[in-house]
């Protein structure tokens, strides 16, 4: 069951200076409408995991891990391993989140970023196929919020890739419909690059990425996630506001030219 | 099937480590922006980051104790943390360290300054190699004196335990795994106090004596780290007289 | 009769600062015949009395502070407000200038104050056993209507005011924006334009951030200068 949120926790004469700036061309920190906040991303963090990432934009930190295991295919794709994205809103990251199972926040949160990895197929599962029907490799992409200043989808979308282009595993061989491990070590079948990019609509303005301030103001965020050739393979829009078809065409727009630069920050990390 | 040793012929460890060594640690004070006091640990390959909220209000009102704080502590390890992936749902052990890691840390707090309020303490566990418990209240003590909570005095903790015979310092996860005995210890210094003791495996009376010491030990050292990361992390430049301040932020009883 | 503490050093909780017959002050306690403190922060003598200045914490209400808070109810006889504080603070409607001697309902406490709202009131009780109460008559006080807010560590406010105010006379005049500072840590800026609110809300912040260095009036001084100059070219 899906609740109406409590009120904002900001002043009314504090959203009222957000959107009185932003009617101006302004953001409270000085950026433009289209700017991203400072984005630094680092692969390798948990070495225990397969593959690791954590995202830094602006204030916001999120930690995504990747751990592959073995288990049985579901029956109707017996020759394909199994992708599952997860994510934990974890209490430490803001006054606001709570201990216990996950909300419709996170499950979104997990829903959209699952959808950007599965439908760009950025994970040829093909490739992780132990024995058909029997046996497959399963790709678990926990994502952690560590740090809760705004626009947590673009950033858990990031880390996650970072974590799936840092990810390794043993080359096998099969014998007995079980993986024998080699000593080589080779890369996650990683073919494709999802960037999710969230735009926010306040008072008729649109900007992009917005922080949690901006968030606690906009009626209505559109995550645009595309691929490497330019393909929208994923979007979700959440808010109780409104959007015309215009400026849904104008959202997309700037997210595909926009995600080319993330993209290309979080792949030149990979060595 | 010869199973590997644990202690080589130079009683050194499969680390390189002596018996009383210390795994590396390093502390950070004070990284989280949302949080009222944070604090991240790594020792060994452990990486843990703890985080503190409050005092504040307490939520749902009827937790709150008449003359003091309530305080919550979530000792909680992420599905990555683990060689094998770990359900994020809680679990019994999670649960059980998360109430001796309390019990631990809330001897120190002067919680009798806040009554009807919470102070929430929260362990994630990024990354798990034995002693995560420890680490944690490492951690999560100065994330509570970083949140600018009165407190008697700062918590460190350590494991000792025995290994092939031998009481040794701080166990890594295979010594652990394969060893014969496991010791966390959580102390004050000041007050000479434990606030935390568990132990499994077996030792004699007198290998339990060598063991508590060991551990307290190291955690007079862990301490004058957690002094150090404080220092680092608030380092001041003595004030010209212009900018004396002219009344204190106090706490009142 | 001995001080350990470094005047003004840095101190971490449970350190020994002295031993005698000292009065252990802000955050600090005693045991015994010795003096330890309590929280993190700068040790000072003053006197015979040990105190500890504290570098960050929660706000905890005084009698006597002037706040800045922002309604989040309204109840039968008065509004709750949120003042950033471990306890939810009540403001009476008997304690606002409004009260016209007869029973207000919900509807008509609504037109005063409705709940988003921001105001700088004054407290007037608070102890162990009861949320803080609030006042907003008196001189200043009463409902914001403009202006922009900065949010920082109450512990830092008299960084802010400066000795004998002359930090907080800087602001005022260099930025040419009114700036009212709740002892809650949260800092109203009004000005006659957004622009030179901002500006005031970049040095509040810059303040904070660099609250223990030396020099500081004066670089606040030069950044809001050359963020003047800026906006001028622009």
């Amino acid at each position: 069951m899906s609740i109406t949120r409590q009120l904002s926790p900001v002043a009314k004469l504090e959203q009222k200076s957000v959107v009185d700036l932003i009617s101006k061309g302004k953001r409270l920190d000085e950026r433009g409408l289209m700017d991203y906040r400072p984005l630094t991303i680092t692969l390798g963090v948990v070495d225990k995991a397969n593959g690791s990432a954590e995202v830094h934009l602006g204030k916001t930190r999120v930690i995504a891990g990747v751990k592959v295991e073995t288990g049985t295919p579901f029956s109707d794709t017996p020759n394909e391993g199994i992708l599952t994205v997860n994510a934990e809103f974890v209490p430490l990251a803001s006054p606001t989140f709570e201990a216990g199972p996950p909300d419709e926040n996170s499950i979104e949160l997990a829903r959209v970023v699952d959808r950007g990895i599965r439908e760009s197929k950025a994970i040829d599962l093909s490739k992780l196929c132990i024995e058909p029907g029997k046996k497959v490799f399963m790709v678990f992409v926990d994502v952690y919020i560590l740090d809760h200043d705004g626009n947590l989808i673009d950033a858990a979308g990031m880390a996650a890739l970072g974590a799936l282009v840092d990810a390794k595993m043993h080359k096998f061989d099969v014998k007995n419909g079980e993986p024998v491990f080699k000593d080589d070590i080779m890369p996650l079948p990683v073919r494709n690059y999802p960037i999710p990019i969230t735009s926010g609509k306040i008072n008729g303005s649109i900007v992009m990425d917005p922080c949690l301030e901006e968030e606690q103001v906009m009626t209505c965020r559109l995550t645009v996630t595309t691929d490497k050739n330019d393909c929208v393979c994923a979007m979700q829009k959440g808010g109780l506001g409104v959007l015309t078809p215009d400026e849904i065409k104008q959202i997309v727009a700037t997210a595909i030219s926009k995600s080319r630069d993330l993209r290309s920050k979080i792949l030149s990390k990979v060595n | 099937m010869k199973e590997a040793r644990l202690l080589d012929n130079n009683g050194l460890r499969v680390d390189g480590r002596r018996l009383d060594e210390l795994r590396p640690l390093k502390l950070e004070v004070g990284i989280l922006d949302k949080a009222d006091g944070s604090a991240y640990i790594e020792h060994g390959r452990n990486k843990i980051l703890a985080g503190v909220y409050g005092p504040r209000e307490a939520q749902p009102r009827h937790i709150a104790l008449a003359d003091r704080a309530v305080l919550r502590c979530r000792y909680h390890m992420a599905p990555f943390s683990t060689d094998e992936r770990k359900s994020p749902a809680p679990s019994r052990r999670e649960l059980e360290l998360s109430k001796v890691i309390r019990e631990a840390l809330e001897p120190s707090v002067m919680s009798e300054y806040f009554p009807r309020a919470t102070i929430d303490i929260f362990i994630e566990v990024l990354q798990a190699d034995a002693g995560t418990r420890c680490a944690g209240i490492t951690a999560a003590s100065l994330a509570l004196a970083d949140a600018g909570i009165p407190m008697r005095e700062l918590v460190a903790a350590c494991a000792a335990g025995k290994v092939e015979g031998k009481v040794v310092l701080d166990l890594s996860d295979i010594e652990d795994k394969k060893g014969d005995a496991d010791l966390p210890v959580a102390f004050m210094p000041k007050s000479n106090a434990v606030g935390l003791l568990q132990m499994d495996g077996s030792l004699t009376e007198d290998e339990f004596k060598q063991a508590l010491d060991m551990a307290v030990d190291a955690c007079k050292k862990i301490y004058e780290m957690q002094r150090e990361a404080l220092r680092q992390k608030y380092l001041v430049v003595k004030d010209g007289d212009d900018e004396k301040e002219e009344t204190v932020a106090e706490v009142k009883p | 009769m001995t001080v350990y503490a470094e005047k003004r050093g840095l101190v971490s909780p449970g350190e020994l600062l002295a031993d005698g017959p000292f009065f252990a002050g802000e955050n600090t306690y005693r045991e015994g015949t010795k003096v330890f403190s309590a929280r993190i922060g700068l040790a000072d003598v003053v006197g015979n009395k040990i105190v500890v200045m504290a570098v960050k914490g929660a706000y905890i209400p005084r009698i006597d502070d002037i706040v800045v808070g922002r309604v989040t109810d309204i109840g039968m006889s008065g509004w709750q407000v949120d003042i950033s504080a471990p306890y939810p603070a009540m403001l009476p409607a008997s304690e606002t200038p409004m009260q016209r001697g007869r029973d207000m309902g919900r509807r008509d406490l609504g037109r005063i104050y409705t709940v988003g709202d921001l105001m700088i009131a004054q407290v007037i009780a608070f102890d162990r056993t009861r949320d803080p109460l609030l006042t907003t008559k008196g001189r200043g006080l009463g409902r914001v209507s403009s202006g922009r807010v900065a949010r920082i560590s109450p512990a830092k406010i008299p960084r802010i005011i400066g000795k004998k105010g002359s930090m907080i006379t800087m602001l005022k005049k260099e930025t040419e924006v009114d700036i009212i500072p709740g002892q809650n840590g949260i800092i109203l800026a009004v000005g006659r334009n957004p622009d030179q609110e901002r500006i005031a809300v970049e040095a509040l912040y810059m303040i904070e951030r660099e609250a223990h260095t030396s020099g500081l009036t004066d670089r606040v001084k030069a950044m809001i200068t050359a963020k003047k100059n800026e906006r001028s070219v622009a």
